[in-house]
């Protein structure tokens, strides 16, 4: 496929993320929001880049910081937001919060809040798509603490192996919870260790939603010349706690002159700078309506009732 | 269910390896894979050559990366696909309880039912021969503990086809226990295709003064011990439970109703294990009902023939406790019976 960004279509899924999320900080006092939150603020450009780069058959599987994933993917946000809200028209009936969204019509995986554990799964849509001889890549979002459990390595191997159609994106916000990655490995393995295990890997490190597109739009046409896993280690800065809704330089374990750049260098103002001031106000209200809208849906949705507990423990 | 104008008789690994073979000439979404699946040996007969039946990617060999490889038939069943994971031990399951657990018994769940997980994990069960400390473990309460998933542990090969072939077309994950003593029983089994269903016990012989229920194995120990209470005119009632989660409690209740007495017989440990599930229901639905439990010593296995023989209930002190708990003779001793599958077994895995 060619490469063609749109900036006004990246601005408005941009837009819509950042603001949902800001919605969620805005509310979380309130204690309506019966979950933890994992927030994607910082991070939403390779969500942006990436389900702009990827067409509506591609099933993702991510994670329990997937917001971003979610909602840049055009998922249901009034059902999302029911969601959050623990109510009966939520993505999981309420019995799933913020860390387990799915909409199966964006073809969106449940989310696991188990670091790495959806990875082998979607190494295994792979497999599928390729025994049925199905067109299709799968997406699979996580992030630079996957990269520490084995069965990130193992699923790596096996998707090797098998030579299948799977784009890894590996978001590297450099921390798991409040450990450094240099506490954890060695510097820099992910990417030349994914090329030992024959993956085609490379570091995105511009953070922003076109340098994420292009790269995914490099890994498919890759994969559609031939089958074989990618990675994309895309280098992001998370803005906020690791779950919660406060802020990253709160608890004094980082450098808080990193978190300022990084603020400062905000993709999605440079989206906006490069778009009419019409355009932005048309998308700025454009996003407003759809959140309030969401936020009264779920407000509005009635909790499930009690005796829905036993509902689809077994099929 | 039973067509007795077409039964064979063929063993239980025979039974298991034509249920798979059925099964993906049935639907083509079904496939075996796990460690040495293809190899020539074919995990012990059962998924032999399927490969070349089928074609390599239904029936394929696989990194040991158990973890992964639990989350890939996971994935693959998300896709529509129906994966049967082969495991030559059950221990090695631990390896895959994360995957099992966290993941497969929750997705539907998490998703309000949009998504199915129909994958069968097939795990064998070691005895004998220096099996030892990590190749005999029997870990069905892990499972049994979970809800979202089944747990199946035929004993008869009749029984072991069905149930097998029941697990393939179930739309949940099952855990699918084997035991390896149990492969070379032979019995008529139908030719064509049946399934035994989840959640349905089987009465193997029929008594008025205890009910014996055994778990895999011990169900066919369980027998034995009947065999022996006859000269003590006690006359055993052995159940085989087959389904272990859903539990078949009705017949389990009813049996105890008549005998008013209740012996597990458990391959396991017996501490928060199969024989308390089933003592604890008894004691709040049964009245008068005593009970009695047996199962693994609370040791590791050991290694050594003398140690081993400790570790296990056999047929003699099934039968010995049993016969106390009808009021026998304390001082009986009834002669040892020969647990010939244990006995011929010799290796070398």
């Amino acid at each position: 496929m060619k490469k063609n960004f749109n900036i006004e279509k990246a601005y408005y899924l941009f837009l819509l993320t950042r603001k949902s999320e800001e919605k969620i900080i805005e509310l979380y006092h309130t204690d309506k929001i019966k979950s933890p939150v994992h927030l994607s603020i910082g991070q939403e450009a390779i969500a942006v880049g990436v389900n702009m780069a990827i067409s509506e058959d591609e099933v993702i599987f991510s994670n329990y910081r997937g917001h971003a994933h979610y909602i840049a993917r055009e998922a249901n946000l009034d059902r999302m937001w029911a969601e959050l809200y623990g109510k009966s028209r939520g993505t999981a009936r309420g019995k799933g919060g913020s860390m387990h969204l799915n909409d199966w019509s964006k073809k969106f995986m449940p989310t696991s809040a188990i670091v790495s554990s959806a990875i082998p799964q979607a190494v295994g849509y792979a497999y599928a798509l390729k025994y049925k001889n199905q067109k299709g890549v799968v997406i699979c979002y996580h992030g630079d603490g996957a990269t520490d459990e084995g069965v990130f390595w193992e699923s790596l191997n096996f998707a090797s192996l098998h030579s299948l159609p799977i784009i890894f994106i590996c978001e590297n916000n450099k921390y798991a919870i409040y450990t450094h990655q240099d506490k954890r490995a060695m510097n820099d393995p992910i990417v030349e260790r994914a090329r030992a295990f024959g993956v085609n890997a490379n570091k995105i490190s511009g953070s922003s939603a076109e340098d994420f597109y292009n790269a995914t739009v490099d890994c498919l046409n890759d994969i559609e010349k031939e089958s074989k896993p990618h990675l994309i280690e895309c280098m992001c800065l998370r803005w906020k706690d690791h779950v919660g809704v406060g802020d990253a330089r709160d608890l004094n374990y980082r450098n808080e002159k990193e978190v300022d750049e990084a603020i400062t260098n905000d993709d999605l103002l440079s989206l906006e700078k490069k778009l009419p001031k019409s355009t932005v106000n048309e998308i700025k209200l454009k996003v407003d309506s759809q959140i309030n809208n969401a936020v009264r849906f779920a407000e509005v949705s009635d909790f499930p009732e009690a005796n829905e507990i036993y509902d689809n423990v077994y099929g | 269910m039973d067509n007795t104008l077409d039964k064979k008789l063929i063993n239980y690994g025979e039974a298991l390896y034509e249920a798979c073979f059925q099964e993906m000439a049935d639907d083509k979404n079904v496939f075996v894979y796990g460690l040495g699946v293809d190899d020539p040996k074919g995990h012990y007969g059962t998924s032999k050559d399927l490969h070349k039946e089928y074609g390599g990617k239904r029936n394929f060999d696989t990194p040991l990366s158990e973890d992964a490889l639990t989350g890939i038939g996971i994935g693959a069943a998300l896709a529509g696909l129906r994966p049967i994971y082969v495991h030559q031990r059950m221990d090695f399951l631990l390896l895959c309880m994360n995957q099992l657990v966290n993941m497969a018994a929750k997705i539907r769940y998490i998703s309000s039912g949009e998504h199915n997980v129909p994958i069968v994990i097939r795990a064998a069960i070691g005895r004998s021969w220096g099996q030892g400390a990590q190749h005999s473990q029997s870990f069905q309460s892990y499972f049994m503990h979970v809800p979202g998933i089944k747990v199946i542990a035929p004993t008869t090969p009749h029984d072991a086809k069905g149930a097998l072939i029941a697990s393939i077309r179930d739309n949940n994950p099952v855990v699918f226990i084997e035991h390896r003593m149990l492969y070379k029983n032979a019995g008529y089994v139908p030719s064509a295709s049946y399934e035994i269903p989840f959640g349905k016990g089987r009465i193997l012989r029929e008594g008025n003064d205890i009910t014996i229920v055994g778990v895999s194995h011990t169900v066919e120990d369980s027998l034995r011990a009947a065999d022996l209470l006859k000269s003590e005119g006690v006359n055993a009632e052995v159940i085989d439970p087959i389904s272990l989660s859903p539990i078949d409690y009705d017949l389990i209740r009813g049996s105890v109703s008549k005998t008013k007495k209740l012996l597990v017989v458990d391959n396991g440990w017996m501490t928060c294990g199969f024989s308390s599930e089933i003592i604890t229901d008894i004691a709040i639905n049964c009245e008068g009902i005593r009970c009695q439990r047996m199962g693994f010593e609370e040791t590791p296995c050991p290694t050594t023939p003398t140690l081993e023989k400790a570790f296990y209930p056999n047929p003699q002190s099934i039968a010995i406790t049993a016969n106390e708990m009808c009021g026998g003779n304390k001082k009986w001793s009834p002669p040892e019976v020969e647990q010939h599958e244990i006995l011929s077994f010799k290796g070398p895995f």
